[in-house]
């Protein structure tokens, strides 16, 4: 059973006691902040490195930043790394092994130190929806990822509704926003930005019982009704103004029976298979494993690190990679991301967040692949 | 004990930055010259030993005819031969000439040129004997150097990644300056190895290392262009140090 829902008022000027709160119970704060021309996540110290006033500006192929004429906080769309490298490391040791003096082979643990305590603030519901996928992914089957296991019981999530659409977004299409819903993507804490003449604060709404004692810290007041109306319109806002759609209906199937269809040839002339979709996507998973050797052959180690369905060695077996040309593995990586996944994991493996487009370097648009697939 | 590997380090045109990465590993140094018999080095001692060799690491193009003879000389010598750098493996920036008329130049550049023996073209080591791997990199990362050297002594593949420089910038945090500041940038279709350098200091990529696996250059052309590259631009771009590796000097010629 969900936690009753505690919905309150915490003005802008005392955003940081939300930080000290965190700070106080051991948590490290990842959030947005400016960082060469963009928006990205990382280790905040405290309100103040929060991105005031900014918002950008995604397009295919294109991200800029532009000054809001306001002093919003969360005023963006979505930061340009999703927050999957905190729960699924880019780079993570595996094991060591080693000789001892009698020539004896003995094996050392990886990286088993205890995960910091990470507080997730600004997850959009498109990015908790690519969370819970890749909850699927790692803790679903009969092999549960214990390294993903152990973050991701640290983390706490404050998720925030997005004010504002980008021309890349399309959560809409996908069923995954742009409103969080605790019922189907837990948080602990809600955050919606109001910012009109009666000044700049934040809906905040407990999702369970860590968020509900967080509420008892913050030095909150009761929501109004005119509150709520507001952050209401703001969210159908925003559900308005979405860039992009993709037509979900019977789309895997249109996918699966067109793998031969021009489109993937023409596609493939235009991608760099440059990999950068799917490191950008929050729930692109894969990896690769490396085995490295000290110089004096008594010391090896086993490191995995992000890999992409886009590289050449992903597919490496006897002989050679299976999808050597740019259209097998943009046609894998597509129709897996739209089609298989379902039959794999259950769901989309897209969640609109739009980050593909923006990050392409030659504005690849996945939803306008999957339209032209549809056209014989 | 069996006795150490013997290691040469060979220099052909070049300007000696790759082999240097030798003795730019100063923390390993030590451990190196345990590892193996430094046999041939003249960057690093006089001391000179005879061949065979088990591993011979070559520097530079084959830009005159005493090259061409010379670098067959080390390859009937070494047991394993692996070049370093973009000269040996692409002829490097002197391959430059190779677009041009070398008799031409060498009149405009010397004061008696027939004293200058030379070939027309600067080409690399693979295109005359063969090469057992080629390090990519102007100049090299020496920490692939080290894996190279590595994995001949453990007899292992090296861990060398032919995938795109993005794939780097993105394990570094970079943000792309591509899509986010509108550089034109040669990372997407340029081997890592370097770790992503440029892009982390608000430049785009030059292209150190050369094409990656299945490098799509004209896509890349086409959207320097959007982002008001000139075709002159662009063929230079393509045209430096790696100029004359297949993939970037077809594009280089596309655009001239």
């Amino acid at each position: 059973m969900s936690p009753p829902s505690v919905q309150s008022i915490l003005e802008r000027d005392r955003l940081q006691d939300l930080f000290d709160v965190l700070h106080r119970r051991g948590y490290t704060v990842i959030g947005p902040t400016v960082r060469d021309r963009a928006i990205v996540c990382e280790a905040l110290r405290a309100a103040s490195d929060l991105p005031e006033g900014w918002e950008d500006v995604p397009e295919a192929g294109s991200y800029r930043l532009r000054r809001r004429p306001d002093k919003a906080l969360f005023g963006f769309t979505v930061p340009t790394n999703s927050w999957k490298e905190w729960l699924h490391p880019k780079r993570l040791k595996l094991l060591g092994a080693g000789r001892d003096g009698e020539g004896n082979l003995h094996f050392t643990p990886g990286d088993d130190a205890e995960p910091p305590k990470l507080a997730f603030l600004g997850a959009r519901s498109c990015e908790l929806h690519a969370i819970a996928i890749q909850d699927r992914v790692f803790l679903g089957g009969t092999f549960v990822d214990p390294h993903y296991a152990k973050r991701r019981a640290n983390v706490l999530i404050i998720a925030t509704n997005c004010g504002r659409a980008g021309g890349t977004c399309f959560c809409v299409s996908m069923n995954t926003g742009p409103s969080v819903d605790g019922r189907r993507t837990p948080f602990d804490l809600s955050l919606t930005e109001l910012l009109d003449d009666s000044g700049h604060r934040f809906l905040l709404e407990a999702g369970s019982q860590t968020g509900t004692a967080l509420l008892d810290e913050l030095p909150v007041r009761e929501v109004t009704t005119r509150e709520l109306r507001a952050a209401r319109t703001l969210l159908d806002n925003t559900a308005s103004q979405m860039g992009r759609s993709l037509e979900t209906q019977g789309l895997a199937e249109t996918m699966l029976q067109n793998l031969d269809h021009p489109r993937w040839q023409q596609v493939a002339d235009r991608c760099l298979n440059c990999a950068n979709c799917t490191m950008v996507c929050p729930t692109c998973f894969c990896t690769t494993v490396e085995d490295v050797t000290s110089l004096t052959g008594d010391h090896a180690e086993r490191w995995r690190r992000w890999d992409s369905c886009f590289n050449l060695d992903f597919t490496w077996m006897h002989g050679g990679p299976a999808r050597q040309s740019a259209r097998s593995r943009y046609r894998q990586w597509l129709t897996h991301k739209l089609a298989t996944w379902h039959e794999q994991f259950g769901s989309s493996g897209c969640v609109g967040c739009g980050r593909c487009i923006s990050w392409c370097p030659v504005g690849i648009d996945l939803t306008e692949e999957a339209r032209a697939l549809r056209a014989p | 004990m069996p006795p150490k590997p013997k290691l040469a380090v060979w220099k052909f045109a070049s300007c000696d930055g790759c082999q240097l990465s030798l003795l730019d590993c100063e923390d390993e140094l030590l451990a190196i010259a345990d590892a193996v018999e430094i046999a041939n080095f003249a960057e690093a001692t006089r001391h000179f030993e005879p061949g065979p060799y088990d591993l011979s690491l070559v520097e530079g193009s084959i830009t005159t005819p005493h090259d061409a003879t010379r670098i067959r000389e080390v390859r009937a010598q070494s047991r394993r031969l692996i070049t370093i750098g973009a000269c040996a493996t692409a002829g490097g920036i002197q391959a430059l000439r190779n677009f041009r008329d070398v008799r031409e130049m060498a009149s405009v550049v010397y004061a008696s040129p027939q004293y200058i023996d030379t070939l027309a073209t600067s080409t690399p080591i693979s295109d005359h004997v063969k090469v057992d791997f080629e390090l990519r990199g102007c100049p090299i990362n020496k920490r692939q150097l080290l894996e190279v050297i590595l994995a001949f002594l453990h007899r292992r593949k090296p861990l060398v990644s032919a995938e795109s420089v993005c794939v780097e910038c993105k394990l570094r945090g970079n943000v792309c300056v591509m899509t986010a500041h509108g550089t034109p940038c040669l990372g997407p279709v340029t081997h890592a190895g370097c770790g992503a350098i440029c892009p982390a200091y608000d430049r785009g990529c030059h292209g150190c290392f050369g094409p990656k696996e299945t490098p799509n250059t004209a896509a890349l052309a086409a959207q320097w262009k959007t982002l008001g590259a000139s075709p002159a631009e662009i063929s230079r771009a393509f045209r430096s140090f790696n100029g004359y590796a297949e993939a970037f000097r077809i594009e280089s010629l596309r655009h001239e």
